[in-house]
């Protein structure tokens, strides 16, 4: 397949997770939509990774190939870290005001 | 010789002394203790003082340097001192009428607290120090250092009582006016500096040859500017009556042995220069006549005690730089002696009889003291005599000395200086048959409290009465069969560019004619006010007068209201509106800017989401495009 459908899928993917984050209220799915764009970018890394592989630079110099795929491992395990600690915010937030509504967040202003 | 160099030192150093331990020890020193200090150092002063005078009596002169002032590539400026027929005699002066002044003051002043009595010792020695740096000093820069010293402690001086606002601004002025004249003294010793590269009088006077005549011109037109600041000529001379605020033996101090000699002494010191300069001389000359006849009319129709004598010394300063004018130094050197006796002895008569009255000072409210002032009358007396120029009393020696200069001169500048020689002796003997002739004018519980000053009052009224009398025998014209000492004495530092040459005759004429019409005019006196009473001013020639010739409104129209117009047009549009109009502008469009930038700030998370993807889409934008 064509990189350009990747692209396409994955640009689709970010515009969504952002629209999500800008629009939606319920941390939980600003927290998916979040997600959504983290993984909107492995996506892209590993198609952009496939496509260096079989150009001649990659063919001359295999081992730098691997490089965004590892990247991509790293990303997962901070977007798991980052879900942790995040799912725990949101557990706290709920025990404490009973919602999980962000525009609800806001007592720090004035 | 070296000998003397090693004590003159000494004689401002005691002032000085004197100075520090009565403004230190106000507090703890008793009055009689300050009153002990302040006289004493200036009694050993004229010791010292006297002793110099016999040593350069037979011609010598002295330099002495101490240390380097100012030391730097161009030019050095030492700190000496210079010691000479001319500034001996200075010495003797202000260190003897000084004393006198300064005993007097013991009993004047003692109704003052002790804290502000040694406070008054100390600016009294203070001005002293000044006043014998500035005759001292060997060269223009020390004589700088007294001329400031002597303007500062005049301004202490004058408003020494400083609860009275009009005292304070009577201060004030007489410091402003010195300034403006310090400012034509200093740029004089910067043209000097600049095209001599030194100030040493010495060296000036030897180098003169490679000055041009339009830089000896702007010098000495320069120094006169400063010499009419400090001694009170025309057109700064409103400070002077003004400077009666303070205390009356301050006055008789400023008046007759200090602060306004400065100005007479320093043309005299630069004779040399002025010699030069022919239109300089012509200047002083007609401006120490205009100043003359001026301040003589003034003092006619004063009632002010203080006024009148304030008036007549601006007068006798005229008379003074009328001889310097016409080349007569050594008469104008003549006549500041003179005057220094007898215009303190008027001035510390004065403050007897404001003493006896209890702080009265208008004559409307005197009459008839003779009576009960007895010692105050007759040495009072013997002072207007000496200024009206009666003989044999000094002033006569002194003002006669002058007016034959003038006469040689020209004719009708004598007959101006005449006429104004004539008002001296109306002036002076209104003041005195309406303070000490006639009835008494005030309320009879003054009269009971009318009394003869203590001791320590008179015996300097007494002396001063003698040296006014004698003292023009110092310098006895030919005439007369005498030797003519003071001339003779002066001549290694003078040039003295006025020869008499008139003949015998003239002379006599010329000095009988004066003595029959100064005679004539002191009767007229007498029989117009020996029972005189208060009246109202009528005729507009008569307020003109009494009104000082409305020079200081003119002064204020001119000068102060358009300097205060134009401070307030500073003050409001430039400072207020202009300078604070920036400074808070700033900060106004700091604080309007932040209040609104603070809105962005909402404490919504979305928008500060949408905020981020929008600076990434503009980051973005700009990588791809610019």
């Amino acid at each position: 397949m064509e990189i350009r459908w990747y692209i396409g899928l994955a640009v689709a993917l970010f515009s969504i997770g952002v629209m999500g984050v800008l629009t939606r209220r319920n941390a939980i799915i600003v927290f998916m939509c979040i997600e959504l764009m983290l993984n909107a970018v492995n996506l892209l890394l590993v198609a952009f990774s496939k496509m260096h592989a079989l150009s001649p630079v990659g063919l001359t110099n295999p081992s730098v190939v691997s490089n965004a795929q590892i990247f991509v491992f790293f990303i997962m395990v901070v977007a798991a870290a980052e879900v942790a600690v995040g799912l725990a915010i949101i557990v706290m937030m709920y025990r404490n005001t009973h919602v999980v509504d962000i525009n609800f967040l806001n007592r720090l202003k004035n | 010789m070296d000998n003397v160099l090693q004590m003159v030192w000494l004689i401002p150093l005691l002032p000085l002394i004197g100075f520090l331990i009565n403004g230190l020890g106000r507090n703890s020193l008793s009055k009689r203790m300050s009153g002990i200090i302040g006289s004493g150092v200036i009694l050993f002063s004229f010791l010292l003082s006297l002793y110099v005078f016999f040593n350069v009596k037979g011609g010598n002169s002295h330099l002495a340097h101490y240390f380097n002032l100012i030391d730097i590539n161009s030019f050095t400026i030492g700190f000496d001192f210079q010691i000479d027929p001319l500034s001996s005699l200075f010495l003797l002066i202000i260190t003897g009428v000084g004393f006198l002044i300064h005993l007097y003051s013991t009993a004047y002043m003692h109704a003052e607290d002790g804290k502000d009595y040694a406070k008054y010792f100390a600016y009294l020695n203070l001005f002293v120090f000044s006043m014998l740096l500035l005759v001292m000093g060997g060269n223009y820069v020390i004589l700088f250092i007294g001329w400031e010293g002597v303007g500062l402690c005049s301004y202490l001086l004058i408003g020494y009582w400083f609860k009275n606002v009009n005292y304070t601004n009577a201060a004030k002025k007489a410091f402003v006016m010195n300034r403006i004249g310090d400012l034509g003294f200093l740029l004089a010793v910067f043209w000097l500096l600049n095209k001599l590269g030194t100030t040493n009088f010495t060296d000036v006077f030897a180098n003169l040859s490679k000055l041009s005549t339009t830089d000896i011109t702007g010098i000495t037109l320069l120094l006169f500017v400063g010499a009419t600041g400090k001694s009170a000529q025309i057109p700064l001379f409103t400070w002077l009556p003004d400077a009666m605020a303070g205390p009356t033996p301050v006055s008789a101090l400023i008046h007759a042995a200090t602060m306004v000699t400065a100005g007479i002494y320093m043309i005299a010191r630069s004779n040399v220069l002025y010699n030069l300069a022919p239109l300089t001389q012509e200047i002083i000359m007609w401006i120490g006549l205009a100043t003359a006849l001026l301040a003589a009319t003034i003092a006619l129709k004063q009632n002010d005690i203080k006024k009148v004598l304030a008036y007549s010394t601006v007068s006798q300063l005229g008379f003074m730089f009328l001889a310097l004018g016409t080349g007569n130094y050594i008469a104008a050197v003549f006549h500041v002696m003179t005057h220094a006796f007898f215009k303190a002895l008027l001035f510390l008569g004065s403050g007897s009889v404001i003493h006896g009255m209890h702080h009265e000072q208008d004559i409307n409210n005197m009459g008839g003291l003779k009576s009960k002032m007895k010692i105050t009358y007759i040495t009072f007396f013997i002072g207007c005599l000496a200024i009206a120029g009666i003989p044999p009393l000094s002033g006569f020696f002194s003002k006669d000395s002058i007016l034959i200069g003038a006469y040689e001169h020209n004719k009708i500048v004598y007959a101006i200086a005449l006429f104004t020689a004539c008002l001296t002796a109306f002036y002076m003997f209104r003041l005195l048959f309406i303070t000490f002739n006639g009835k008494f004018r005030g309320t009879q519980k003054q009269w009971n409290h009318v009394h003869e000053s203590p001791a320590a009052m008179t015996v300097p009224l007494i002396i001063l009465a003698v040296l006014s009398a004698i003292a023009g025998f110092v310098n006895i014209p030919a005439l007369f069969g005498g030797t003519e000492s003071l001339t003779h004495f002066l001549s290694p530092v003078i040039q003295q560019t006025h020869q008499t040459t008139l003949s015998h005759a003239t002379e006599y004429m010329l000095m009988g004619g004066a003595v029959v019409l100064i005679s004539a005019v002191i009767s007229w006196a007498y029989f117009k006010f020996k029972n005189y009473e208060p009246k109202e001013e009528t005729s507009s020639f008569g307020k003109t007068l009494e009104n000082k010739w409305y020079v200081d409104e003119f002064y204020n129209s001119i000068l102060v209201k358009p300097l205060q117009a134009i401070a307030a047009f500073f003050n409001t549009i430039v400072e207020k509106k202009g300078i604070d109009g920036m400074v808070n502008g700033v900060g106004k469009v700091v604080n309007y800017g932040s209040r609104q930038i603070r809105l962005l700030q909402s404490g919504q998370i979305g928008h500060y989401v949408l905020l981020m993807v929008l600076g990434i889409l503009v980051l973005l934008i700009i990588q791809l495009f610019f």
